[in-house]
C-alpha cells in the first residue's frame, strides 16, 4: 500500500528525508533491543551453563535442593556452587504447555466452527464478547480462582485417599497439580486461538465451501475438510501464539501447579496428573527474591535464557510454517 | 447430488451476519461421526459461554461480599492482623500510574514504528526484520522481559531512574523501570492496530495530498494519522488492558513494598523513581501463594481489577464504533 518515491512531489525535501531516517532508526531500535536482550541474558546466564555443561538439561537430584545449595553458596567467588540439573523444570514446562495447547486446540477448532457455522444468531452474538472477556481476564485473577476454588476442590474431592497414600513417600498431594495448571492454562489460551481461527474461517472464500456443499457433503464435512484446511496457516499462527503465551505464563502457574520442582511420573498411572510440577517461568517468579545472590541470580537467568530461546524458536517456527503454506492456501492475516 | 443448486447468496449480503451454507434437510448424508462432531462443536461453544459466565458471576459474588469503601480508600499497612492491614488505595494508584507511564512511552514509539513500516519500509530487508522483531517482542514472556529489565536498569548508567544504595549499587526497581518494560508488552498491540488502520487508507488519498504539494511527512501528520485515530485508539486501549493485567513485571520491577514509597525530593520525579505495588501484585501477595493470607482482600482487589479490565474492553468497543472517514475507492 505504501506509495513509492516516484510519487514524491519534492525530491529534494530535507525534512522528509530526516523524518524517514528518524522513523527508520526508531524501528530498528526494536532489533537492537532484541540483540541486547540476547547478549545481556546469556552473558549473565553463562556461568550456570558453563559449570554444568549438557548435564544442566539432564535429570539428577532434587532441583529445589540444588537451588537452595546455590543460594547458600559461600561468599568467595571461587567456591560458588552452580550444580543444577534442570530436567524436572524443563519437563514440567513441556508437559503443562503441551497438554494445555493440545486441549485448547481441540476446543478452539470446535468452537470456531460452532461460531462460524452452527451457532444460532443469538448465541453467536454472545460468543464474541465472551471470547474477548476470557482473553482479557488477568492471569492473576485466573490464578486466584485456581488457588482458592479449584485447588482445594481437587485436593479434597477428586484425589482419593488411596492415591495420596500411593505416592506418600515421594510427594504430598494437596490439589496443586498438573491437572489444575493445565485446565486453567487451557482456559487462558483458548480465546486467542478461537479469535484467530474464527477470523480465518470467515475469510475462506464462500465459493470453496459452497463447492463442497454442492458436491453433496454436509455442512460439518464442508467446513472441516475445506474450511479448516484452507485456514491452516492461520491455525498454525494461532497455535504458535497460544504456545508462546502458555510457555511464558508464570504467575498463574506458580499459584496453582504447586511450587515444587518435581517431575510427575507417568508410571504412577492416573495419580500422575494430580502431582505437582513447576514450570521454568513459575520458577523464575518464585525465586525472584534471590536474584541479588550472584550464583543464584545467574542460575535464574539461565532459566530465562532457555525461555527466551524457546520463544524465539516458536516465533521462527510460526513464520516458517506460514511461509511454506502461503503458496497454496489463504494467507494468515 | 441436488440438481437445483441451493439459493445463491444475495449480491450484497447484510454485513453483520455472513451467509452460511444452505441447509439441505434430508438430502445430505450425516454419518454418526459427523453428528458427534457437530455435537462436540455445540458443547465447546456452550462450555466457553458457561465458563465466562461462571467467572464473572463468581467474582461479582465475591466482590459484593468483600468489597467495601474503606478498602478502596485506605492505605495498605504492614500488619499480620487482617483487620489492621488496611486497604488497597496504593495498589490502585500504582496501577493507574504504571498504566499511564507505560502507555505514554509505548504510544509514540509504536505509532512511529507502524508509520515507518507502512509508509516507508525501505530497505525492505530491514522492514521485514523489524516486522519479525515486533513479533518476537510480542512472543517474549513478560517474566523474561522483567528480569532482562532488571539487568539493564541495574547498570549504573540508569542510576537516575531508581533508588541508589550506598556504594552506588543501583536498585533497578521503580515505576520508571517497570513502566519501560510495560511499554514493551503494549508496543506490539499498538504497532499492529496502527498499521492496520494505515493500511486501510487507500493510496489515492496519499496521492491527492502529494498533488497538493505536501511532502510525505506532512501527509502522514496531517492526513494519515488523523484518519487512523481510531486504530491508534484501539491499540492503545488494548495495550492498557495488557499493562493493567500484567503481574510478572510488577513483581520483579516495582519492588516488594505494598505502599507507594516515593524518593524524597522532587514530587513527580521522586514518585516515579520510587517503588510501589499494583492491584495484580496485591492480589498475588494476599493470595495463599504470597505471604499474606488474606483471601477476602485478594478477592476484593481482583474484583476491582476485573471491573477495570471489562471497562477497558468496553472502551475498545466504543472506539471501534466511532465514525471514521469513509473513502471512496
Amino acid at each position: 500500500m505504501s506509495v513509492n518515491g516516484s510519487h514524491n512531489a519534492k525530491p529534494k525535501d530535507r525534512t522528509d528525508q530526516r523524518a524517514e531516517v528518524a522513523l527508520g532508526a526508531l524501528a530498528s531500535a526494536v532489533l537492537l533491543l532484541i540483540g541486547f536482550m540476547i547478549v545481556f541474558v546469556f552473558s549473565k546466564a553463562w556461568p550456570s551453563f558453563a559449570h554444568n555443561g549438557l548435564a544442566w538439561f539432564g535429570p539428577g537430584g532434587n532441583v529445589d535442593e540444588q537451588l537452595a545449595n546455590i543460594f547458600n553458596s559461600p561468599a568467595n567467588p571461587s567456591n560458588y556452587v552452580y550444580t543444577m540439573h534442570a530436567w524436572p523444570l524443563l519437563y514440567a514446562t513441556a508437559l503443562i504447555t503441551g497438554a494445555a495447547v493440545l486441549l485448547s486446540t481441540a476446543i478452539s477448532m470446535l468452537s470456531a466452527m460452532f461460531i462460524v457455522e452452527f451457532a444460532p444468531e443469538a448465541m453467536r452474538r454472545v460468543m464474541q464478547p465472551v471470547i474477548r472477556l476470557l482473553a482479557a481476564v488477568p492471569s492473576v485473577v485466573y490464578g486466584l480462582i485456581g488457588i482458592l476454588v479449584l485447588v482445594p476442590f481437587v485436593g479434597n474431592h477428586v484425589i482419593s485417599g488411596a492415591e495420596k497414600d500411593s505416592v506418600r513417600y515421594v510427594i504430598q498431594l494437596d490439589g496443586s497439580s498438573v491437572l489444575v495448571g493445565v485446565l486453567v492454562l487451557t482456559v487462558m489460551i483458548t480465546p486467542i486461538m478461537v479469535a484467530i481461527t474464527t477470523d480465518a474461517l470467515r475469510s475462506v472464500p464462500r465459493s470453496w465451501t459452497e463447492g463442497a456443499a454442492a458436491l453433496g457433503v454436509n455442512r460439518w464435512r464442508a467446513l472441516r475438510t475445506v474450511g479448516l484446511r484452507a485456514a491452516r496457516p492461520a491455525i498454525v499462527a494461532a497455535v504458535v501464539l497460544a504456545t508462546a503465551r502458555a510457555l511464558g505464563e508464570a504467575i498463574m502457574l506458580s499459584m496453582v501447579s504447586g511450587s515444587v520442582g518435581f517431575a510427575p511420573n507417568p508410571l504412577d498411572g492416573t495419580t500422575f496428573i494430580f502431582e505437582p510440577a513447576r514450570t521454568l517461568a513459575a520458577t523464575i517468579v518464585d525465586n525472584a527474591e534471590g536474584l541479588s545472590v550472584k550464583p543464584f541470580g545467574q542460575t535464574v537467568y539461565a532459566f530465562a535464557a532457555v525461555l527466551l530461546i524457546s520463544s524465539f524458536f516458536l516465533s521462527f517456527a510460526g513464520w516458517a510454517a506460514r511461509q511454506s503454506m502461503r503458496k497454496y492456501t489463504l494467507q494468515a492475516r | 447430488m441436488s440438481t437445483h443448486a441451493h439459493v445463491p447468496a444475495p449480491a450484497a449480503p447484510p454485513a453483520p451476519a455472513p451467509p452460511r451454507l444452505a441447509h439441505h434437510r434430508g438430502e445430505e448424508s450425516w454419518s454418526r461421526g459427523d453428528k458427534i462432531g457437530v455435537a462436540l462443536a455445540w458443547a465447546a461453544g456452550i462450555l466457553l459461554c458457561v465458563l465466562a459466565a461462571a467467572i464473572v458471576l463468581y467474582m461479582l459474588f465475591r466482590g459484593i461480599q468483600y468489597l467495601s469503601v474503606s478498602l478502596l480508600a485506605t492505605h495498605p499497612l504492614p500488619s499480620l492482623d487482617q483487620t489492621k492491614s488496611g486497604g488497597f488505595l496504593d495498589p490502585i494508584e500504582g496501577t493507574v500510574i504504571l498504566t499511564i507511564l507505560g502507555t505514554a512511552i509505548a504510544a509514540p514509539i509504536g505509532v512511529g514504528i507502524a508509520v515507518w513500516l507502512s509508509e516507508y519500509a525501505r530497505p525492505s530487508w530491514l522492514a521485514r526484520a523489524v516486522e519479525s522483531g515486533v513479533e518476537i517482542v510480542a512472543g517474549t514472556p513478560s517474566i523474561v522481559l522483567a528480569i532482562f529489565g532488571l539487568l539493564v536498569f541495574q547498570q549504573s548508567v540508569f542510576g537516575f531512574l531508581s533508588f541508589t544504595a550506598e556504594g552506588n549499587a543501583v536498585f533497578g526497581r521503580s515505576f520508571f523501570t517497570a513502566g519501560a518494560m510495560m511499554a514493551l508488552i503494549a508496543l506490539p498491540l499498538i504497532v499492529g492496530s496502527t498499521r492496520e488502520a494505515l493500511h486501510s487508507i487507500p493510496s489515492h488519498v496519499r496521492e491527492a495530498s502529494y498533488a497538493l504539494g505536501k511532502d510525505r511527512i506532512s501527509t502522514i501528520r496531517r492526513v494519515l494519522l488523523p484518519a487512523s485515530r481510531r486504530g491508534i485508539g484501539t491499540g492503545v486501549t488494548l495495550g492498557m488492558g495488557r499493562i493493567v493485567g500484567d503481574t510478572a513485571i510488577v513483581v520483579i520491577l516495582l519492588g516488594a513494598s505494598q505502599q507507594i514509597q516515593p524518593e524524597n525530593g522532587t514530587p513527580v520525579w521522586g514518585l516515579l523513581k520510587g517503588t510501589g505495588s499494583t492491584l495484580t501484585t496485591y492480589v498475588y501477595n494476599n493470595s495463599p501463594a504470597g505471604e499474606g493470607g488474606a483471601p477476602q482482600k485478594a478477592y476484593a482487589a481482583a474484583f476491582v481489577l476485573l471491573v477495570i479490565v471489562i471497562f477497558l474492553n468496553f472502551a475498545v468497543d466504543l472506539i471501534a464504533r466511532r465514525k471514521e472517514p469513509t473513502w471512496t475507492r
